[in-house]
């Protein structure tokens, strides 16, 4: 079975982002960059799929600047097999994004895809369900747990107070929530070997995909920022406080 | 220029976040109509021709909507779409899972977790976690909208809407409802929850945990954890508060030994009250509080169990 995971760079989730003084957007001069770390889940589950003997390949693929090679590089040294760069300069939406995948599982025909639910950057949570809807394909989102089952996959989702199990017809899509795995840190050994693996440089063009902005981002501000509170000195003190000033006891 | 928002409902009653987004779809202007699709679920359909603002409800009741998958939700809104502009639901796991395969299927943007209405067009919602908030505007004929319900008023419940059942679509068979386990447990749920008690690595174990429950029990709030605990393994994942974890905004939040990471404060500041208690002045947490208290928690939880019961909790 051949198992595509798209992956994204984005912001380090450790970094305190910055919003522009001109309201343009969130300043990424000289920010550390990393994988999405729900896209890292992604990964792993393929890559674990692939130690079971259940996955044959695993192509990673993202869409993004030249440095996104970087995230497919940290990819492939946790074990996937081969990228594909979609070079752009452009932000790409969710919807045009998922018009790009599409054209990269036309190409590849995976049997199976694996995303992150959702990208820590933007914060939509649509790529997935997406290219589900575009491909025709089943989906099974917020994945704490999938399993192969013979033509179908079963899939255990995270859902509001508590859980969903799921059965799919394949090919699927999944997306993965944060319960599914923990991701392997790259050993040195893998690092190096990663750096001989393919990757393939492809543009938007070469899928013919209509990925052109749709809308219009009128301003990125700072969120309303917090009242300086004060410091209680007595558990007796909070407690008064919470009842009779705050009133939320 | 109408809207139809999708409720969100267990097939008995409707939810709270749905009668919140009702606020978000009146703002857009236009007619409101409301889609209840599950089975069984007619005391749904009546319970939601009661949203102020509300001119039509559409019934849809047919077993394979009874939980609400999104391959069978997507070709219903589809075949309903056309006449509205814009379809609307809750931001939770369940519009989150169904509206952007329908966005995609009607070939338009979705908006997501928007938390203001600016005008029919134009939304504000975080992006970064809530670190930043984008205003964003949408020029396309049709739009897909998921509401973070916390950022909106319930409407009133003195409606009259008329009820209208419709018929099932076809369905794909793509996917099937096998089983669900939801978590039963005599506190609220962490996302919806008024009060949530949170620990963080000053915790030092897992063990310790019971005293944060002791006193979530006393105020009928959830346990949350930061994700340096749940890394430490004193609980499990789902407890994670966080940009990585679950966002919540309650109206109380009392952070238990817990510096306030960047990744944990994404999670949780926008809550109305916030709490801490750090032993170390310095943490970044009091930065956000509104009542800090430095002091040792080991002191300190114990002391507030005690406190809490003197005022008759």
């Amino acid at each position: 079975m051949k198992i595509l995971v798209p992956v994204k760079r984005v912001v380090d989730y450790n970094v305190k982002i910055r919003v522009k003084a001109d309201q343009t957007g969130v300043d990424l001069a000289n920010v550390k960059m990393s994988m999405n770390p729900f896209c890292e889940i992604a990964v792993e589950e393929a890559v674990r799929l692939q130690e079971a003997g259940t996955a044959t390949e695993i192509i990673v693929v993202s869409v993004g600047p030249t440095q996104a090679q970087e995230t497919i590089r940290t990819a492939l040294a946790m074990g996937a097999d081969r990228g594909i760069l979609v070079q752009t300069d452009e932000q790409i939406e969710p919807l045009g994004l998922a018009k790009i995948l599409k054209g990269v599982i036309e190409e590849e025909k995976p049997d199976m895809v694996i995303l992150g639910k959702q990208a820590i950057d933007g914060d939509n949570n649509q790529t997935g369900q997406m290219l589900a809807a575009l491909l025709g394909w089943s989906q099974g989102t917020f994945a704490s747990e999938i399993a192969l089952d013979g033509d179908k996959l079963t899939v255990t989702r995270e859902i509001d107070g508590g859980l969903q199990t799921i059965k799919l017809a394949m090919p699927a899509i999944v997306t993965a929530d944060l319960r599914l795995n923990e991701p392997r840190y790259a050993s040195l050994p893998n690092i190096m070997k990663a750096k001989k693996k393919p990757i393939d440089e492809k543009t938007i063009a070469d899928y013919s995909a209509d990925a052109a902005p749709r809308l219009e981002i009128v301003k990125v501000t700072e969120p309303a920022a917090r009242e300086a509170g004060i410091k209680v000195e007595t558990v007796n003190e909070l407690v008064d406080k919470l009842k009779n000033v705050a009133g939320v006891i | 220029m109408s809207t139809l928002l999708i409720a969100e409902h267990n097939n008995q009653s409707l939810s709270e976040s749905t009668i919140k987004s009702a606020t978000a779809a009146v703002q857009m202007g236009g007619d409101v109509h409301v889609l209840v699709a599950g089975a069984g679920c007619a005391a749904v359909a009546d319970e939601a021709s009661k949203m102020a603002g509300v001119s039509k409800v559409l019934l849809a009741d047919d077993a394979q909507y009874e939980k609400q998958l999104a391959e069978p939700i997507a070709d219903l809104v589809v075949s309903l779409a056309g006449d509205y502009a814009t379809i609307a639901t809750p931001a939770s796991t369940n519009g989150k899972n169904f509206m952007p395969r329908i966005a995609a299927l009607l070939d338009c943007s979705q908006i997501s977790d928007i938390t203001a209405v600016i005008d029919a067009n134009t939304f504000e919602r975080p992006i970064y976690a809530g670190n930043a908030i984008q205003t964003v505007r949408t020029s396309e004929a049709k739009k897909a909208i998921t509401v973070r319900a916390t950022a909106f008023a319930a409407v009133e419940m003195s409606g009259s809407a008329a009820v209208e059942a419709i018929s099932a679509t076809a369905n794909s068979g793509l996917s099937e409802f096998i089983g669900e386990e939801l978590t039963k447990s005599d506190r609220p749920e962490l996302t919806s929850a008024k009060i949530v008690v949170s620990g963080g690595r000053g915790m030092q174990s897992g063990d310790n945990f019971p005293m944060l429950e002791k006193i979530a029990d006393k105020l009928g709030a959830a346990v949350g954890a930061s994700r340096a605990a749940v890394d430490a393994g004193f609980v499990p994942n789902d407890y994670q508060v966080g940009q990585t974890g679950k966002v919540v905004a309650p109206d109380l939040y009392i952070a238990v030994g817990i510096s306030g990471a960047i990744q944990h404060l994404a999670g949780m500041k926008d809550s109305k009250v916030i709490v801490a208690i750090n032993k170390d002045e310095e943490a970044p947490i009091f930065q956000v509080a509104d009542y800090g208290l430095v002091a040792d928690l080991f002191n300190a939880v114990p002391e507030l169990e005690e406190e809490l019961g003197k005022i008759g909790l």
